[in-house]
């Protein structure tokens, strides 16, 4: 295929970065002109998605080939594990931008808007009567009357969910360790299956919340932290178990031996993220 | 397969797809380094206008709303478009070499990282010409004020998630070369000074981008889904935002010096023919600022409403930063001192950049000074403060930067009597164009507003003569590297006699791969 520098694979020439770029900027000028109103917006987005698709089958593809040609040694698998673990720490910046928001929401906006502090005749002269109490929807009531979520019912059986699939995914692990081929396909299998069910519960969640209780993502300050930290969480952990899905098969089709499953072990890595993410939002969204 | 490349295949393709295909870290460097330099010509087009509409108080030029148009996309375009790609194109060229390393750790990505770029710039650009206008609420996009830009709100957004992505892809690939992919026997306390700021500086863009990504996207979802983050009504803050954006922003202001602090901390020995003095604090310095940028963000809004507990805290955590930055000053003079000096055009754009940089270090600390900040914060002083640290700052660094690799990368000497003019048009210039800009500020003229009292006018022409100065001398710049693209004499493998390091050892031009097999280092 391609050549080795001084013991490090360089790859020549790939035309799948381009295809990406192209897919991206696609799909975010569909975005932007949905967003405008413009009717074929969704129309560039579907082909900038495709395109999207298209990308990560071939250069996915290519690197799994790749490594089943045996280009790959030590030093390219330490470049992988150093990228994918600084991704995850760039994933960990973007949620804490919002669980930033809860808190200042919760700690300062929410009493101030209240007369907390100095802040005593914002209070009263622009919102006489509010008092701070969290969930809220703000001193205007914004979105109408609602129904606050509690935590002790569907999040608690979606905690109970991922906390197990972390232990099902590690299972699988030890299969690749012990090369049981059973073992690993059926715990990847298992976490695949839980991740599924969580999206389940938390889409059903969601729609008992905009049908009963009318907690929508305009539910004030409560409804945008309660979407945006959630519905992000639930984008990710669909990311999460398509990467797995995709150790699913190359499970079965054999490619993981003991000393070479990094893809494997990177979507682990993801799994636990979205898991510990998941443990913040039950704290801070459902339960205090 | 397009990787199918045979196993002879050394020299780059030929042919205009070999840049859009490529994965190697010299034409990658290049692309990054051609597409700032692009950018940086609109937005220097975009700072004429606002100075020519400022050349005399009233309006002439422009309308207002254009003017502001135009103060907000010369922001974004020099930060995204300019300073930011030049620092990762010269990581892009140098890191490699100089840890002996093959490439980029990750090659395709690598390309990646830069391809998005001129789409994402693409979108940038295009919201000057939708209904509405570009966006006008200055490069910070505040809300409430941005959530009335027309139709560029979207493209604005997604387009700073774009550049956002592509810096993330860029620092994750300097972090993993330097990292894993130096050379035997290079340890990270015998890495070049550049080489350690890049790696500082790539931990902040991992860190700071995503934040500002959170940003942007809780401005969309309030402008087209109905959230209430920065909407008191709805229990929001408009001073939220404020406080996310500058948890990103003052990290991301020493993104744009740092790698300078590299590159200087690379001329100054060089042309001294003398060690750097005090590398270990050095690095401990580039570090602790690190770390201090983190907490003194909200020494952007002084004025915005605080608890005096706040106040009081980011205006000493500010402070405190003039400390490691005060070591590095020391260490550069220090350096010279009893150095035998020789003053090439790197050198002096080097020494121009202490001088200058220290000048809008101490305008920083006058601004840090809560009650002083109440009376100039939103004026000129801001403005000359931060245009001294990113143009005679960040800018002189990078330009000093390109003249001290030019002859490594082009095997071609540039031409010194141009490149002396160049130093010396630059430096008389910004000091014109910038200096009066404190006097202004200083008595009351507010920044982004196209009109003034009479009383700013003098200095305001002073001003606008020096921008124009310093606009057309750097197309003299594009000049001379052209020139030296195209021939010159022939650069010697340690192209400056004090010059010390791996990029030395290999022939000038590098040739297309270096370091096929590690180098030893001692
Ligand atoms: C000694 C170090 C520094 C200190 C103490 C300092 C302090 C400050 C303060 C207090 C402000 C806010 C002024 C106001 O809006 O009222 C400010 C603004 C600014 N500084 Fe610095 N600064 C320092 C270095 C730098 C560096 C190295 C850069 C960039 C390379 C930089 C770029 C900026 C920018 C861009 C702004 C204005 C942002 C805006 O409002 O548009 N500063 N600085
Ligand atoms: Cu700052």
């Amino acid at each position: 295929m391609s050549e080795a520098h001084g013991g490090y694979y360089v790859p020549h020439e790939s035309h799948w970065p381009i295809v990406a770029a192209i897919g991206l900027f696609v799909t975010m000028a569909g975005f932007a002109s949905l967003l405008n109103g413009a009717g074929f917006g969704s129309t560039l987005m579907m082909v900038g998605g495709a395109l999207l698709v298209l990308m990560f089958f071939g250069w996915f593809g290519a690197v799994i080939r790749e490594n089943q040609q045996g280009v790959y040694h030590e030093r390219e698998d330490m470049s992988f594990r150093w990228g994918m673990g600084w991704f995850i720490f760039s994933e960990v910046m973007f949620f804490a931008a919002f669980f930033g928001a809860l808190f200042y929401a919760r700690v300062l906006s929410v009493p101030w808007l209240a007369g907390a502090g100095t802040e005593e005749w914002t209070g009263r002269l622009l919102w006489e009567g509010f008092a701070a109490t969290w969930p809220t929807n703000g001193p205007g009531n914004i979105g109408g009357e609602y129904e606050a979520m509690p935590a002790w019912g569907i999040p608690a059986i979606n905690t109970l969910i991922l906390l197990s699939s972390g232990v099902t995914v590690t299972w699988a692990h030890w299969g690749i360790k012990k090369q049981n081929r059973k073992q690993q396909v059926l715990g990847l299998l298992a976490t695949v299956v839980l991740g599924v069910v969580f999206l389940l519960l938390q889409g059903f969640e969601y729609a008992e919340a905009y049908k009963h209780m009318n907690l929508t993502l305009e539910t004030g300050i409560y409804g945008s932290t309660f979407y945006m930290l959630t519905g992000f969480h639930g984008a990710h952990v669909t990311l999460g178990a398509i990467m797995l899905t995709v150790m699913l098969f190359r499970a079965m089709a054999g490619h993981f031996t003991p000393h070479n499953h990094f893809a494997f072990e990177g979507a682990a890595w993801y799994w636990h993220f979205v898991d510990v993410v998941w443990l913040g939002l039950f704290i801070f969204v459902y339960w205090l | 397969m397009s990787e199918a490349v045979g196993h002879e295949h050394h020299g780059p393709p030929s042919g205009l797809l070999r840049w859009v295909f490529t994965t190697n870290h010299k034409d990658i460097g290049t692309l990054y380094l051609v597409t700032s330099f692009l950018m940086f010509l609109i937005g220097g087009v975009m700072a004429l206008l606002i100075r020519s509409e400022l050349f005399q108080p009233g309006l002439q030029l422009v309308d207002p709303h254009f003017f502001n148009q135009m103060t907000t996309m010369h922001g974004l375009i020099m930060i995204f478009g300019a300073i930011m790609p030049a620092f990762v194109g010269l990581a892009n060229w140098q890191v490699p070499l100089m840890v002996g390393a093959p490439d980029m750790a990750l090659p395709r990505m690598n390309n990646l990282s830069f391809w998005i770029l001129p789409f994402a710039f693409l979108l940038l650009v295009s919201t000057l010409f939708v209904s509405g206008g570009a966006p006008a609420s200055g490069w910070t996009i505040y809300p409430p004020l941005v959530l009335q830009t027309g139709d560029a709100f979207p493209l604005l957004i997604l387009s700073i998630h774009l550049m956002g992505l592509s810096s993330i892809m860029g620092a994750i690939n300097i972090i993993a070369t330097i990292l894993n992919l130096r050379a035997p026997g290079m340890t990270l306390m015998k890495m070049p000074l550049f080489v350690w700021t890049w790696l500082i500086t790539a931990f902040l863009l991992i860190a700071v981008m995503p934040v500002l990504a959170g940003a942007v996207t809780m401005l969309l979802t309030d402008k087209f889904f109905g959230t209430s983050f920065f909407n008191p009504a709805g229990g929001g803050d408009p001073v939220l935002y404020q406080h996310i954006f500058w948890f990103f922003g003052h990290p991301e202001v020493y993104i744009m010096i740092l790698p300078a602090f590299g590159i200087i901390s690379q001329i100054l020995p060089t042309f001294s023919r003398k060690p750097l003095f005090g590398y270990t604090s050095m690095v401990y310095a580039t570090a602790s600022i690190a770390f201090l940028s983190f907490i003194v963000w909200a020494h952007h809004m002084f004025t915005v409403g605080m608890p005096l507990a706040g106040e009081l805290f980011f205006m000493y955590a500010t402070m405190l930063i003039a400390v490691p930055t005060g070591v590095k000053v020391f260490n550069w003079v220090a350096t010279m001192w009893r150095g035998s000096l020789t003053f090439e055009t790197p050198m002096l754009f080097a020494i121009a950049f202490v001088v200058l940089f220290t000048i809008g270090g101490f305008s920083g600390l006058m601004l840090a000074i809560v009650p002083a900040d109440f009376q100039y914060h939103d004026t000129y002083f801001v403005v000359a403060h931060f245009h001294y640290v990113l143009v005679p700052g960040a800018l002189f660094a990078i330009i000093g930067a390109v003249y001290y690799w030019l002859p490594k990368w082009t095997g071609h000497m540039y031409d010194e009597k141009l490149g002396q003019w160049h130093f010396w048009l630059s430096t008389i210039f910004v000091n014109v164009l910038f200096f009066p800009q404190h006097f202004v500020g200083l008595a009351g003229m507010p920044r982004r507003i196209p009109d003034y009292a009479l009383q700013f006018t003098e200095w305001n022409q002073v001003s606008t003569v020096g921008a124009f100065g310093f606009g057309f001398s750097q197309l003299l710049f594009g000049y001379i590297v052209w020139k030296a693209i195209r021939g010159g004499q022939q650069a010697q493998d340690r192209v400056w006699e004090g010059a010390d390091g791996l990029e030395w050892e290999v022939p000038s031009p590098a040739p297309y791969h270096t370091f096929e097999t590690a180098p030893e280092v001692k």
